[in-house]
């Protein structure tokens, strides 16, 4: 029973935890094949990976009839870098409870994720000739309870860093020390609750949360900042008690570095790095008008065409 | 200091006054002694959590004012195995969050639970913004969704129980110290309506403050040689569609009870059954009209709008006088 000479909770910057949650009953890890952090690659292999995720996009788009390229395209380096060595990740064991998370913010490019989870065993290839037919378990924005190696669903910009919060936060009570990655588009930072999520997430000193702002500078509807202004967005990440940081989001070695100078996630920081991206990287005709590849579906020539300039540079 | 007739969930002093004052409080705390999984999420609303955080320190998280984060965090919690509970105001906990509760809850199927304190008129004197009377339209129009509002303290125990171990997310319609229903705490399935009375010339169904309302009418009723056949809709998603059309086919006439608006709750619930299943009974509404509502402490309010034992009673009154059951 609570008495009138109760002490309130702490409120301050510790946060309200006494102690990780049943730390000690956390099973040891079960031997399997487990993709450990910062395997070997090389940056040719990730430059490769990138543009290979950029044809399956065009691929699946004209399968199902309309999807997001150029929002696919901006990230494409930032997908390939995790999930080909960043990432620890169990593909025959998704709900494995140590697997680094990567929650998709930006859930519109999800088409650029489907190749990669069937590439890394998640699922049958089969499965994304089912991309685009009511039924399928991949659609256009990722649902955790269909696609094995979503981590949670997305679609409503804003709500992903949220959720990241709570599985860093959950990570903290388990006493696990796995890393929730979050993947925004820079126009969703508009949403409000974004900024709710950032200040949870230094409150609770959650140095085991990633955020990845894709800044391609364009929403759907404009250039970003024209829409509104959400720079200069080191400064604010940095004001809401964030380590933030800048890099370029198409070199590989940037990236590399980036992901590998991460702080161990017992650190009491969270990070943010700002990826500054061009919508519709890597095909001439998306990324001369990345508006106009925002949604849409390319004719059968444009297709050839950006197919082969994106081959051409993978031989 | 508390405005007479108001509820004050923000003084420790008025929690601690009898678990009967929070017994959302209470039970969660006790819940959480056998589920390691539980863990509390206030949007600056911890004191009901009082006893919670006593008992469980390090499965307490504030989150601040702000009540869209808090349910998004707490899904990335329950997808990670934790069943949260989030402790909120009503009227923000659901209307604000009403896609975070879709998207982020129900869509996946995760164990996420809202407390909603100071549902319905509970906060009538702090103006309309403060009223929750949509919360059970919006939230049990959301697929996957579990409504259940508590008729009263020993209520709310028994469905916080009955929901604890559902595998989707749950509201918890928590009303604010109205009179007792049980005299012993109920045992309630998922999905049933509690039988107060039994009687055959008006079915009274309510839910939350508006069973006790059903049961006292009901009482000032039978003095008129009136039998009134009541039900406590606990469950008000899933409901007990076989108590209400047995009941209904039996009286030909039903009234509802409840602090919500007309639109969208237990008056709709009625009457979307009674047209789907062609019932054929004569329906009437207490409730809160579809129009600007007025601002007072919830006493005022309840007796403005008829939301009183009188109210009910000559409702179902009219209704049995109007309304022939050989004419259906």
């Amino acid at each position: 029973m609570s008495t009138s000479t109760e002490t309130p909770a702490p409120r301050g910057r510790k946060g309200n935890f006494a102690a990780p949650l049943e730390a000690a009953k956390v099973p040891p890890r079960p031997s399997g094949s487990t993709l450990e952090r910062g395997r070997p690659v090389t940056r040719a292999d990730l430059s490769w990976r990138a543009d290979w995720i950029r044809l399956a996009t065009v691929r699946l788009i004209a399968q199902a009839g309309l999807g997001h390229y150029a929002s696919t395209f901006s990230c494409a380096e930032i997908i390939a870098t995790l999930y080909y060595h960043t990432l620890r990740l169990r593909p025959a064991e998704p709900g494995w409870p140590d697997r680094d998370r990567f929650l998709l913010g930006k859930g519109h490019v999800a088409t650029g994720l489907w190749p990669v989870l069937a590439d890394l065993g998640y699922y049958p290839e089969e499965w994304l000739k089912q991309f685009g037919t009511v039924g399928s378990p991949l659609n256009d924005h990722p649902n955790m309870r269909l696609a094995p190696g979503i981590d949670f669903s997305s679609g409503s910009l804003g709500h992903n860093l949220s959720v990241g919060v709570g599985m860093a936060l959950s990570g903290r009570l388990f006493g696990r020390d796995y890393r929730t990655f979050v993947l925004t588009g820079d126009g969703e930072l508009q949403e409000g609750q974004v900024w709710e999520a950032a200040m949870a997430a230094s409150h609770y000193d959650l140095g085991n949360l990633v955020a990845i702002v894709d800044a391609n500078g364009f929403s759907g509807s404009g250039p970003t900042s024209g829409a509104m202004n959400i720079e200069p967005l080191a400064d604010r990440f940095t004001a809401f008690g964030w380590r933030a940081s800048e890099v370029d989001g198409h070199d590989i070695a940037a990236l590399l570095a980036a992901f590998d100078g991460l702080p161990d996630p017992s650190e009491r920081q969270p990070v943010c790095l700002i990826a500054r991206t061009r919508k519709g990287r890597g095909a001439t005709l998306t990324e001369s008008a990345p508006q106009s590849w925002h949604l849409g579906l390319m004719s059968a020539e444009q297709q050839a065409e950006v197919t082969a300039e994106i081959t051409a540079r993978m031989q | 200091m508390t405005t007479p007739g108001m509820v004050d969930v923000f003084t420790d002093t008025e929690i601690e006054t009898a678990v009967a004052a929070n017994p959302a409080g209470y039970a969660i705390a006790a819940l959480a002694d056998s589920d390691p999984r539980i863990l509390t999420l206030s949007a600056d609303l911890s004191s009901p959590l009082a006893e919670f955080r006593d008992r469980h320190p390090g499965r307490y998280i504030e989150l601040g004012i702000a009540e869209t984060n808090s349910i998004s965090v707490a899904a990335g919690l329950a997808a990670c195995g934790h069943v949260p509970y989030i402790f909120s105001m009503s009227p923000f906990g659901v209307l604000k969050c009403a896609e975070q509760l879709r998207t982020d809850a129900a869509y996946n199927h995760l164990p996420l639970r809202l407390v909603g304190r100071l549902s319905g008129l509970a906060m009538g004197f702090f103006g309309t913004s403060h009223h929750a009377v949509e919360d059970v339209a919006v939230a049990r129009a959301i697929t996957g969704m579990t409504v259940v509002a508590p008729a009263d303290a020993r209520s709310v125990v028994a469905l916080m129980r009955s929901t604890a171990g559902l595998p989707g997310p749950v509201y918890l319609r928590i009303p604010e110290r109205p009179p007792a229903v049980y005299t012993a705490d109920p045992v309630i399935a998922v999905g049933q309506w509690p039988r107060l009375r039994a009687g055959g010339d008006v079915t009274i169904i309510g839910h939350g403050m508006g069973v006790g309302l059903a049961v006292q009418a009901a009482a000032a009723l039978a003095a008129d040689g009136i039998e009134a056949d009541v039900y406590d809709a606990a469950y008000l998603k899933p409901f007990d569609e076989a108590a209400l059309a047995e009941s209904a086919a039996r009286t030909g006439r039903v009234v509802t009870v409840e602090d919500h608006s007309e639109v969208g709750g237990l008056a709709s619930i009625v009457a979307e059954t009674a047209g789907r299943r062609r019932l054929g009974a004569a329906l009437r509404a207490v409730a809160l009209p579809d129009a600007d509502l007025e601002v007072g402490v919830p006493a005022a309010l309840y007796e403005y709008y008829g939301l009183t034992v009188d109210g009910v009673a000559a409702a179902a009154l009219e209704l049995v006088k109007s309304v022939s059951t050989t004419s259906i």
